[in-house]
């Protein structure tokens, strides 16, 4: 049993990213690498989107940093528009700045990147060669173009979470480790005929990343793209699709930004997220819950990776510091700590402990399920829109608003929203990424 | 020479407030009007604000911004009130009364927020209170995208209790800065409490009542955090949208927008406030 669970495990944090991402640019040679720089001493701040739970903030500076040997390295979580707008001040400012190092999103560099504000780390990679990092990781922190902009830190990955409880109303013939769109709808009315609660939920709250699931699961698996099928017959099923298991879904909905928060406390029995929202659930009652692969569709069982990176602004007051601190977090151990306390994946090949939390394990069990399953496909986060992230992010969120909530046409809504969307890749200048291929000029809806 | 540095003394004492409130109030508020009528090239454009006006959320935003001013800033005004009068009574233990009050004060809105969304959320406190004494079989969902009146309800609720106190802080104030000379005078020409509330309370507490409205106004139009933690997305309003286009789309000029239109609605109201509740000149002269 253990050794299977190792196994899965191993397995997991190599296949959560396959390599749907090599779409993403050319991985052009002949990189003119900046040389690395001097530690100049000084300590500086890290500031990072992720952590932002207080305890995982903790873990990061009294275990993470724990073997740390270099100069004060300050952690802080904050917002992706205050990292944004503390990196554009401080280079807007010249001279060095406070921040020696971010840990953003994939998604999250976009405006940073297209303001040449971070340092080439080339040199980075190539020193840390031996670790073996992913390389299809690697590639999108290039940004098409041939510099290194960031390196991969850590992962994550989307999947469904169940309260055992619900587990009885499961239709017939249904596998919950390989569950389809319809036996999820199936499954969620079936609870609310027999107990008549709407007991299905969905993260559409102000912090929600809802938007997620539609651009990386319910969209690539029902049209088998995003942006070129976004009013596709195709993507009119799955609208429709998604108001009737809207119909079984807690009301509150509206209201769930974590769903750990709502399945832990029952209002919800069964829902889909971000690993890290859904987590402290599985941690907490891990007895009670089970974690499953995200359901599949008429086109496959698309999933997406979230890859999460580390840069180096051009105003670091301590160029060699940061890079050696980024040696340090990319050291085996020092990723193992970072699963085992925040329960972000490796990105490197390192070799997992036996003795993971049991909500660890049924976490990485169903990532290794999601990601070998026979059907499944990955995408990644949309790639190349630059400051344009946003704005896609909302035009997505508003289609499910205006379709799901507040109940007007999909066919009409898709076209207004369409318009939005082909506007917004045109400034972007955005080539199709993902489920949707490649493309030599901008992608557009079709 | 002695009366010159005497007309120069108050305006120099005043100087380092002036460079500070120019430094980091008007010059950022003036940057901040010209990015919702300025384009990156210079140029000055009316655009943004039409994107504005076209936004999907647009006129729900104002819509519930105005909606939610006029179901709070009355009910606390009277909330602050009554409160403000029953400390001023002077009974015993009114004291205790005023630090209770005030508790909401340090606060901040987003945790207050969350607070109450603890209190009505489906598994909450009101729920598990009321199925606990058998008021209800099944929790009741009351904060539920179906049901705007009860998105409304909690999130006037909430505010009330988060902002009565900074409310009945300025009436008491008010209230001790009237002489006690008038009561005695009430009290003289045998007036009971409900005349001297009536006739002599309400009209010497007008100025505190009018400074009262208009700040409780401004920071009603600010309302974000308590709205986003109880309705979601549900009930988008100004300000809320403001920090949206500004911090998930990265377009300043819209969040400008917002703001620029927050800032006239703000004009307008505190305007009216001046002409219906200020001192006529009769009075001052008096």
């Amino acid at each position: 049993m253990r050794r299977s669970s190792m196994r899965a495990l191993a397995a997991a944090t190599f296949a959560i990213f396959i390599t749907a991402c090599a779409t993403t640019g050319t991985s052009g040679g002949g990189a003119v690498a900046s040389p690395t720089g001097n530690d100049t001493g000084k300590d500086f701040a890290f500031q990072s989107t992720q952590f932002s739970p207080v305890p995982e903030q903790e873990a990061m500076r009294q275990q993470i940093l724990k073997n740390w040997k270099g100069v004060g390295v300050e952690f802080i979580t904050d917002q992706e528009a205050v990292i944004i707008n503390n990196i554009t001040a401080e280079a807007k400012a010249g001279g060095t700045g406070r921040i020696g190092i971010i840990g953003l999103e994939n998604g999250q560099f976009s405006s940073i990147v297209a303001g040449n504000y971070l340092q080439d780390l080339s040199k980075v990679t190539d020193r840390n060669k031996d670790k073996k990092i992913n390389a299809d990781m690697l590639t999108l922190g290039k940004f098409g173009g041939s510099q290194q902009l960031y390196i991969p830190w850590m992962q994550q990955t989307y999947f469904l979470v169940a309260n055992k409880q619900a587990l009885q109303y499961l239709p017939s013939g249904a596998d919950v480790n390989a569950l389809t769109y319809d036996q999820l709808i199936a499954w969620a009315k079936n609870i609310f005929d027999k107990t008549g609660q709407k007991r299905f939920g969905w993260p559409v709250g102000t912090n929600g990343l809802i938007h997620r699931l539609l651009q990386g699961y319910w969209y690539p698996s029902y049209t088998g793209g995003l942006v070129t099928t976004f009013k596709s017959p195709e993507a009119v099923t799955m609208w429709n699709k998604i108001k009737e298991l809207w119909q079984y879904s807690n009301p509150q909905s509206t209201t769930y930004a974590f769903m750990q928060e709502p399945l832990q406390s029952g209002e919800v029995w069964v829902a889909m997220d971000h690993g890290a929202r859904l987590i402290n659930v599985l941690k907490a009652k891990p007895d009670d819950f089970i974690a499953v692969p995200a359901p599949a569709g008429p086109k496959g069982r698309y999933y997406m990776s979230v890859v999460i990176g580390l840069g180096i602004p051009k105003t670091t007051p301590n160029q060699g510091g940061a890079e050696k601190l980024i040696d340090y977090l990319l050291q085996p151990d020092t990723q193992i700590t970072t699963f085992r306390t925040n329960s972000f994946f490796p990105v490197i090949d390192a070799q997992m402990p036996a003795d993971l939390d049991k909500g660890l394990k049924l976490e990485a069990d169903a990532v290794a399920k999601q990601s070998s399953a026979k059907d499944g496909k990955v995408v990644p986060l949309p790639v190349g829109l630059g400051s344009q992230g946003g704005p896609f992010n909302t035009a997505i969120l508003n289609t499910f608003q205006r379709i799901v909530v507040k109940g007007e046409d999909p066919s009409t809504v898709l076209n207004e929203q369409a318009k939005i969307i082909n506007d917004l890749l045109n400034t972007a200048q955005a080539k199709c990424w993902g489920p949707d291929g490649t493309s030599t000029s901008t992608c557009q809806v079709k | 020479m002695w009366a010159r540095t005497e007309e120069i003394l108050p305006y120099a004492l005043l100087l380092p407030s002036l460079v500070f409130l120019a430094l980091l109030i008007l010059i950022p508020m003036v940057q901040a009007l010209l990015l919702a009528i300025q384009a990156d090239s210079g140029e000055f454009t009316t655009a943004y604000l039409q994107r504005m006006a076209v936004d999907v959320n647009f006129n729900d935003a104002w819509r519930n911004t105005l909606l939610l001013i006029v179901l709070i800033v009355p009910l606390q005004i009277v909330l602050a009130l009554a409160m403000a009068l029953l400390v001023n009574s002077r009974f015993k233990g009114h004291q205790w009364f005023l630090y209770v009050y005030a508790i909401p004060l340090a606060i901040s809105d987003l945790a207050a927020g969350i607070l109450w969304l603890a209190v009505f959320t489906e598994r909450g406190y009101l729920n598990t209170a009321a199925q606990g004494l058998g008021i209800v079989d099944q929790a009741k969902v009351y904060l539920s995208f179906e049901n705007f009146g009860g998105l409304v309800a909690a999130i006037v609720i909430a505010e009330s209790w988060r902002a009565t106190a900074i409310v009945m802080v300025i009436l008491v104030a008010g209230l001790q800065l009237i002489p006690r000379d008038f009561f005695e005078a009430a009290d003289l020409f045998g007036a009971n409490r409900l005349r001297r509330t009536l006739y002599v309370v309400l009209p010497l507490l007008r100025p505190s009542l009018q400074s009262a409205l208009i700040i409780r106004t401004i920071f009603a139009f600010q309302t974000f955090a308590v709205v986003l933690a109880l309705a979601g997305r549900n009930m988008p309003v100004i300000a809320a949208e403001a920090y949206s286009w500004y911090a998930n789309n990265r377009d300043a000029h819209l969040a400008a927008s917002y703001a620029l239109l927050l800032l006239g609605l703000t004009i307008v109201f505190t305007f009216v406030y001046l002409r219906v509740l200020g001192l006529r000149e009769a009075e001052v002269k008096r």
